[in-house]
């Protein structure tokens, strides 16, 4: 979005008289509105979603702290340049289903962003109350998720209008949130779109990654229901490269392909007694958790979870699994990252959220081998103490060893969260794709087009991990760019 | 959903499957297998294409049914529907005129051994295949094994068929007696374990297909882990089959037992 749009769009009498209604300085005495959440104590017995949601007067008040700011500096954060002030400003005004729509003229999921986008790093970090008033930020993410729930609990459930089908047919491979929002948009455009996902479910890691006590599935559902409305369709059980390959894509007439098929490979660390029973990966645990039904009732398959449960990594996997680790029944989990807290790559709230449910962290700390007993299995993790160096290339303070301090910890079950790295299938299997050193597909970035002039990709098979926000805006740039080729 | 097209029982614990998955068919080599959910609470099992008709559009499976997954996938009948069926899965046998081959199926082990004495034979191959089992009624396959097999030595623990004793007394009466190439061992771990043992002893490349616990199948989750040569590989994207003289059998054994507790 250009500055014109956004200063012509500010311009429009309504948002005029909305900002004389209120003087500045009373909007910038209202404090940050407090996220209702579901008492640890009892959110640890159960999955429900912690985040309750701003209620209707919450979310009124919360829109008036916002400034309407000529400049807004909180859209330079935000990865896809989401109309921040005219979201808001439209819920200031009770125009409840005008913000949402603001919202899904960038964001195909606002409902999912809302939930799980590092905002504190993000829109938040550059907001004018942070920057210039070294006041707490506005709330923008929670406005966020509440115009998007009250659109899917209020709106009138109407699909979004499609231009009239154009008969061209085309394959997406990945049914995460980067393949979602480009089959949103490819089918808006008039396409025929067919999503092919290797699982049994649709989401990808929105499914079997992130819990359901930070984004409920059956609000992904919806999501995914409307895209079906729209006209695409949903193929599971089919593997890209395997089922079927990227010539038969051609033979059944595909004319475009899509391939947003993830960084789902687990990193481990390949130190000593790693393959000993109750050692997994992150992946691992969740997906048997959160996809297989594990911990549920009549659900078949089972997962290894613990009393003393060790989860290595800091960022958002190790928090959804450390907070798993507790909803099943760990009496002590921990946390070990080798850094400081202020390293950790993890959602501040989710750090905070695992804190609040007793979840240990062991900072400054990394394991370096693992005992196991007789049968096998792991008892014991052995720790290095670290402190921390000279900032790395990353900026990070890079940790070192501090000699001979090593210590002992009992486990039972550990998971290991420290990174993922691209899905090899793809680049494997079309062997004229150009591929980096990482294993991630190489693309044009503004056109996310790879090196075969049908073959677009995006999200974290282009990016290795990276967030939910920035696999959509991939998508959704994607599409504008396939549809312009397709429209020569 | 995959219809299940006929069924039969090869003993009381071990039962056949056709089951319509007509893009599997056309892709499958020797080798392959694939990931099987009976219903939408089910387990995600990793089975063995153990042959395929393109032209019906169906593959086979034989299944020991000794788990809950497999004892659920054993009571349905044929016209029921499985919830999934994902594949081909893993890396295609890899197959060469080499000369003698000597293949070992131990238990249902023959059953994902079949392709690949059948490819073996196709490349031009001398096959001689030993089949092993507790006694004869688990002795599966062995008229499919014959047809594309120069020679079939039987071995049951109890005497009850072909010649007592175990698999490995098997393949080694044939190594002492003639010059063999390359042998292919399928069966339980410990199984293969002994075959790559004794193979290892006359120098003979081998090759074991690895039936580590999946979730997934197509590398996602690290479950399918085992050490290769002292590196860690994925039994699912990588294998299912490996240079027998590199695998930790120890290691794969203990990981088997992950849930032995659990279940
Ligand atoms: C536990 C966890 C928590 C996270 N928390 C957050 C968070 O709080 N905030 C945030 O912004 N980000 C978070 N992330 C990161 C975020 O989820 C990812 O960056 C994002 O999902 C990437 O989207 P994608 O569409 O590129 O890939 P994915 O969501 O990984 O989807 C890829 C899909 O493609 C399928 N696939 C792969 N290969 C093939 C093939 N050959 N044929 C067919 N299908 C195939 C896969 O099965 C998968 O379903 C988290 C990730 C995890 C694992
Ligand atoms: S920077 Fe903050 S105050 Fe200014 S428009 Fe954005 S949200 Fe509102
Ligand atoms: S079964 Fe999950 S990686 Fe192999």
């Amino acid at each position: 979005m250009n500055m014109e749009d956004i200063t012509a769009r500010r311009n429009e009498p309504w948002r005029d008289e909305l900002r004389k209604s209120m003087p500045a300085k009373d909007r910038t005495n209202i404090a940050r509105v407090v996220m209702p959440e579901l008492d640890p104590a009892y959110r640890i017995t159960c999955n429900e979603e912690v985040n309750q949601g701003l209620t209707e007067e919450q979310a009124l008040l919360e829109a008036k702290r916002c400034l309407d700011c000529p400049e807004p500096l909180c859209m330079t954060g935000c990865p896809v340049g989401i109309n921040i002030p005219t979201f808001i400003k439209h819920i200031e005004k009770g125009e409840f289903l005008q913000a949402a729509s603001t919202l899904k003229e960038t964001s195909a999921l606002p409902a999912v962003c809302g939930r799980v986008c590092p905002q504190e790093k993000q829109c938040e970090s550059q907001c004018f109350y942070l920057k210039k008033l070294k006041k707490q930020p506005v709330a923008i993410g929670y406005l966020e998720r509440f115009a998007a729930d009250y659109s899917r609990e209020h709106g009138t459930g109407e699909v979004p209008a499609c231009a009239p089908a154009n008969g061209i047919k085309i394959a997406v491979v990945g049914s995460g949130p980067c393949g979602l929002s480009f089959a949103g948009d490819m089918v808006k455009y008039g396409y025929d779109v067919t999503v092919f996902e290797a699982l049994h479910e649709i989401g990808g890691v929105l499914k079997y990654g992130i819990p359901e006590f930070r984004l409920p599935n059956k609000f992904v559902d919806v999501e995914i229901d409307t895209l079906r409305k729209m006209g695409v369709t949903f193929v599971t059980d089919c593997i890209v490269g395997k089922t079927i390959t990227y010539d038969d894509l051609h033979e059944m007439g595909f004319k475009g392909v899509f391939v947003a098929s993830g960084a789902g490979l687990p990193r481990f660390m390949n130190i000593p007694g790693e393959n000993l029973i109750g050692i997994m990966s992150c992946n691992e645990y969740l997906t048997r958790v959160n996809l297989m039904g594990a911990a549920r009732q009549d659900w078949d398959t089972p997962v290894l979870s613990g009393k003393n449960v060790a989860v290595i990594g800091g960022g958002n996997t190790a928090m959804d699994s450390v907070r798993t680790a507790r909803r099943l029944g760990a009496e002590r989990a921990m946390i070990i990252y080798r850094r400081s807290e202020e390293e950790m790559p993890a959602r501040k709230e989710e750090v905070e959220h695992a804190k609040a449910e007793g979840v240990e962290f062991m900072t400054l700390h990394n394991p370096i081998e693992y005992l196991g007993d007789e049968t096998g299995k792991v008892t014991t993790m052995r720790l290095q103490r670290m402190e921390l160096g000279e900032p790395d290339e990353s900026g990070r303070r890079s940790p070192v060893e501090i000699e001979g301090a090593i210590e002992d910890v009992p486990v039972d079950t550990v998971i290991v969260a420290v990174g993922v790295s691209p899905n090899p299938l793809i680049p494997n299997t079309i062997k004229e794709l150009e591929i980096s050193r990482r294993g991630t597909i190489v693309v044009n970035e503004e056109t996310m087009q790879s090196c075969l002039p049908d073959l677009y990709a995006g999200g974290d098979i282009v990016r290795g991990g990276a967030t939910v926000i920035l696999a959509m805006g991939d998508g959704r740039r994607a599409a504008a760019a396939m549809h312009e080729q397709l429209s020569k | 959903m995959n219809k299940i097209v006929s069924k039969e029982f090869f003993s009381d614990k071990v039962v056949k499957l056709v089951i319509e998955a007509p893009l599997i068919a056309k892709a499958r080599k020797a080798g392959h297998f694939v990931i099987v959910r009976v219903d939408d609470k089910g387990e995600r099992v990793p089975l063995t294409i153990a042959g395929a008709d393109i032209e019906k559009g169906t593959i086979t499976l034989v299944v020991q049914t000794v788990g809950k997954s497999t004892v659920k996938l054993g009571n349905l009948n044929p016209g029921d529907y499985i919830a999934d069926v994902v594949g081909p899965l893993g890396q295609a046998t890899h197959i060469d005129k080499v000369g003698t081959v000597v293949c070992c199926g131990g238990g249902v082990g023959v059953a994902p051994l079949l392709p690949i004495v059948q490819a073996m034979k196709a490349a031009g191959n001398r096959v001689i295949s030993v089949l092993a089992a507790r006694s004869k009624d688990l002795i599966i396959l062995e008229d499919e094994i014959r047809a594309s097999s120069d020679e079939v030595i039987i071995m049951t623990d109890d005497g009850s068929y072909g010649t007592k004793g175990l698999v490995t007394e098997g393949v080694e009466q044939i190594i002492k007696r003639e010059k063999v190439d390359q042998c292919v061992a399928i069966g339980p771990a410990v199984m293969m374990k002994f075959v790559s043992k004794l193979t290892a002893q006359y120098n003979i490349p081998t090759v074991v297909s690895l039936n580590a616990i999946m979730v997934d199948g197509t590398g996602m989750c690290g479950a399918c882990r085992v050490t290769v040569g002292g590196k860690l590989r994925f039994v699912c994207i990588d294998g299912p089959e490996f240079d027998a003289h590199q695998v930790d059998f120890d290691e794969l054994m203990m990981r088997l037992r992950s849930y032995k507790e659990v279940e």
